[in-house]
């Protein structure tokens, strides 16, 4: 074989491989589109389940997963964005910084179901939260501190070193500058980190498995020291724990939680396109 | 009487044994514009950032000697360093207006020094711009972004946000390296009117510039400083051989 | 002699605020070690029985039937072993080819929206890709003759799809960090452009490759609600040959999240299920501590002077 035949074999093969990579995933949007489209109307968006869940709606799942991202959200931004000031800011190439640095590479690697322990222990056993929104919301909210922190300090590192310099030039303390200019303009990516959080947040069963979630409650939470239901887990439940569910609840419920992240995912890409496009440094 | 700025025998060595400013030492008077001049690298910048304690922002870096600002040393425990850069004001070689409008540039500095007033923001807003020669450019757009200026406007932008501060001192890294022909005249002709209440050390473009603006001049070469004088000796009678050398354009 | 550092602490326009919110700063930074020490205890603490109570020989044992006090790990040892093996198998050239075709291939348009497909891919909740793991795939794997559907292959399927947009994103990072000189030297000398990624840029990259495949092995190992869903939950050790991958196994991270619902608090079993948790975070602990030791963690990647 010539090597012009090798070097067309070879792409071709490429572009077959990247094919299988890029349509299942095509596929899969469509088919879940396609199956669970049929189940959503207002009344599965919006009523509670009836009949043992075999009939009525989602609402209480759809509620506690905005609530559990919410307080995701509120658990993980402040202490993760203050971490990412500390080491694009103030760390120094020493010991601390570079066990920092190794604890948030772990973070990220714990497995989701390793948060759920923790915050077994932790939370709702040690601390006395009990099954609760509480401990749900703490346990998500720091398996998230990785991802913002790591896309935040990026962000943070995004602002050209000049306006540090002109700011403290001008008399401002370093915090100022950090205020006034450094963090303004790193706004948007530390957005976006956020927002990446939290769809992975809202989509995730193993850390509220033992720490929130319900399988089934008549009523909607009204305090952070109950459970709630959930999309994610609710979908576990209906597709493997109660038998004779409809499928068409199934994939209904499916795609709902799928929309939620996707949403989530597709405004965190907007955000930092549309930026970067409006710039002017 | 008593200099503006007194710099006594300072050493400066930078993290990666870089030792950029040798045994240096003079005096800056008030009231007048201190041309400092030397091939590049030679350590004019470095000196310039000590002056304001930018160089803090540099890490590791050893520095020993004495600078006082009327009078006292500005490395003393008591000196709030904040305060320090408001008084000696530095403009950087390339504008570097910060992102947002033109007024908040101007506005920036005042009100980290805690000035939340206005009128007084105001009044400084205008009366910066206009020491600048800039105000009638850009009296009627100060909301817009001050990204959108030309160079040369940019670089007055940067001298009318020190001036903002009310400085003592204005620090001027060759303001107009990047600048045409004509912006830097109008530069220089507005350096002319500070004079009278600014004290003003400059590092100019080009020799031919240091002779135009300077009272004093000193020239700095390899990290030392070779010669201190008034400009006309400095420019038409240089004392020391390098200084001939580099003036006549035989290196550099 | 001073040696010029940071404005000394006490300089007085630094109003007390300042002071509180840089304290904060510090503390946020500690506190990302501060949790994964805490988490480490709390394993530790729930979960150390596990070590002193059952006897090595038979937590090593074949049975895994907690009711009549069989705590062996083998079964949930093989049964993660076997899914990521498979899944890496699929996911490192699939990743590694997706990211040379976006890289090197792909035209610019093209690329522009199949990084975002990638995005997408990473989006997808697990436990609805394990969802259609079990309504779609498992139908479709026993059609093709196996006896069940749900196997460790069909969790290394889904596993190995969740671990692309790590493995693709990584790879391509390291791709595109070989030097633009390291191509153009080998495309002058007349080498194709496949001998080109082939003998220059796969090699040159070789590190950032190997870390792209070992952060990809540590999401797979962790992953639990679509192997719960898939892999069929049956802890018993297949019979060795290819076959093994078309049965039924059970994981570490299934077998916790399906049987802590179940287990009184503070009973063997309950301490058993943290000391799983406990050799997990130790795995992963590890991937990701050799990983970093390849790249070397330093992250400042903001030139700290430049223009002025
Ligand atoms: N941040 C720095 N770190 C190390 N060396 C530096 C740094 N900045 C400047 N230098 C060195 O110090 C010397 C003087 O530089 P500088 O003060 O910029 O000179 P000039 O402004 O006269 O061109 C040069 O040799 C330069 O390379
Ligand atoms: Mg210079």
């Amino acid at each position: 074989m010539s090597r012009q035949q090798t070097q067309r074999l070879a792409v071709i093969l490429i572009t077959a491989v990247a094919v299988l990579v890029f349509i299942p995933v095509l596929l899969v949007i469509f088919y879940l589109i396609a199956s669970g489209i049929g189940a959503i109307n207002w009344e599965f968006l919006t009523a509670m389940p009836r009949n043992g869940m075999k009939e009525g709606g989602i609402m209480p799942a759809i509620l506690g997963t905005l609530i559990l991202t919410f307080g995701t959200a509120i658990v993980s931004m402040p202490v993760s964005i203050l971490a990412a000031i500390y080491l694009a800011e103030y760390a120094k190439d020493n010991r601390l910084t570079r066990t920092i640095r190794m604890a948030i590479v772990n973070l990220a690697g714990i497995p989701s179901i390793v948060y759920g322990l923790f915050g077994l222990g932790a939370f709702v056993l040690a601390a006395g939260f009990g099954t609760s929104i509480l401990a749900g919301a703490l346990t998500l909210g720091i398996m998230t501190m990785p991802v913002v922190i790591s896309t935040a300090e990026e962000a943070i590192n995004a602002v050209p070193q000049q306006f540090r310099t002109v700011s403290q030039s001008l008399g401002a303390t370093k915090w100022q500058t950090i205020r006034h200019q450094v963090l303004p303009h790193a706004l948007p990516g530390i957005l976006t980190g956020m927002i990446l959080g939290l769809s992975r947040a809202a989509g995730e069963t193993a850390p509220i498995l033992f720490t929130v979630a319900a399988f089934y409650v008549p009523t909607l939470p009204s305090s952070v020291f109950d459970q709630t239901m959930a999309l994610p887990y609710h979908l576990y439940v209906i597709s493997t724990q109660v038998p004779g569910m409809p499928l068409s609840i199934q994939y209904g419920t499916a795609l709902v939680l799928l929309m939620i992240t996707l949403t989530l995912t597709l405004l965190a890409t907007g955000v930092r396109t549309s930026v970067r496009r409006r710039r002017d440094w | 009487m008593e200099a503006k700025i007194s710099i006594q025998n300072i050493y400066y060595t930078y993290a990666d044994g870089n030792e950029a400013l040798r045994n240096i030492s003079f005096d800056v008077q008030a009231n007048e514009v201190f041309v400092l001049f030397g091939p590049a690298r030679s350590g004019k910048t470095t000196l310039l950032r000590l002056l304001n304690r930018l160089s803090d922002l540099t890490e590791d870096a050893d520095f020993r000697g004495v600078i006082t600002f009327n009078g006292s040393d500005i490395f003393g425990r008591a000196v709030d360093v904040y305060n320090l850069r408001r008084r000696i004001s530095m403009v950087f070689a390339i504008p570097t207006p910060l992102p947002g409008s033109i007024r908040s540039n101007l506005t920036y500095g005042p009100q980290m020094a805690g000035i939340r007033d206005k009128h007084v923001l105001d009044q400084r807003v205008q009366h910066s711009l206009q020491q600048a020669a800039l105000w009638d450019e850009v009296k009627d757009r100060l909301d817009s972004s001050a990204m959108a200026l030309s160079g040369g406007q940019k670089q007055r932008l940067c001298l009318a946000r020190s001036l903002a501060m009310e400085p003592e001192v204005i620090l001027l890294d060759n303001p107009t390296s990047g600048l045409d022909p004509l912006s830097t005249s109008v530069v220089e002709e507005t350096l002319r009117d500070l004079r009278e209440r600014y004290t003003i050390i400059m590092v100019p473009h080009s020799v031919q510039q240091a002779a135009r603006v300077a009272d004093r001049a000193g020239f700095m070469l390899d990290g030392e400083l070779i010669e201190v004088a008034q400009a006309e000796q400095m420019f038409l009678h240089p004392q020391n051989k390098r200084t001939e050398d580099y003036i006549t354009g035989r290196f550099g | 002699m001073t040696t010029v550092q940071s404005p000394p602490p006490g300089a007085p326009s630094r109003r007390p605020g300042e002071i509180v919110i840089e304290a904060l700063i510090v503390l946020a930074g500690a506190s990302t070690v501060i949790i994964v020490a805490l988490i480490f205890i709390f394993l530790l603490r729930e979960g150390i029985n596990t070590f002193l109570d059952i006897p090595l020989r038979q937590l090593f044992g074949q049975r895994w039937y907690p009711i009549e006090g069989y705590y062996g790990l083998l079964p949930l040892l093989v049964g993660t072993a076997l899914v990521t093996v498979g899944a890496v198998i699929i996911a490192v050239p699939l990743g590694i080819v997706a990211a040379i075709y976006l890289g090197e291939i792909a035209p610019t348009w093209l690329r522009e929206i199949l990084k975002p497909l990638i995005e997408i891919l990473a989006g997808i909740p697990s436990i609805v890709l394990g969802f259609l793991g079990w309504v779609a795939l498992a139908p479709i794997i026993q059609n093709l003759g196996a006896p069940t559907g749900l196997t460790a292959f069909t969790g290394s399927l889904l596993l190995a799809y969740m671990s692309l947009p790590t493995i693709i994103s990584i790879s391509e990072d390291a791709l595109y960090a070989v030097p633009k000189e390291y191509r153009d030297g080998s495309l002058a000398i007349g080498a194709t452009q496949w001998q080109t990624i082939w003998r220059v840029v796969l090699p040159a990259a070789r590190s950032g490759l190997v870390i792209a495949v070992m952060l990809g092995i540590g999401r797979v190992i962790g992953e639990t609600m679509a192997v719960l869903l898939v892999t069929g939950n049956a802890a018993n050790i297949p019979a060795f040959g290819p076959g093994m991958f078309f049965s039924p196994v059970r994981t570490m991270t299934a077998t916790i999240a399906a049987e802590m619902g179940e287990v009184a608090q503070g009973s063997l079993h309950y301490n058993v299920l943290f000391g799983i948790g406990l050799i997990l975070f130790l795995i992963t602990f590890t991937v990701n501590w050799l990983a970093a030791r390849l790249v070397g963690v330093n992250g400042a990647r903001r030139s700290r002077g430049g223009l002025l």
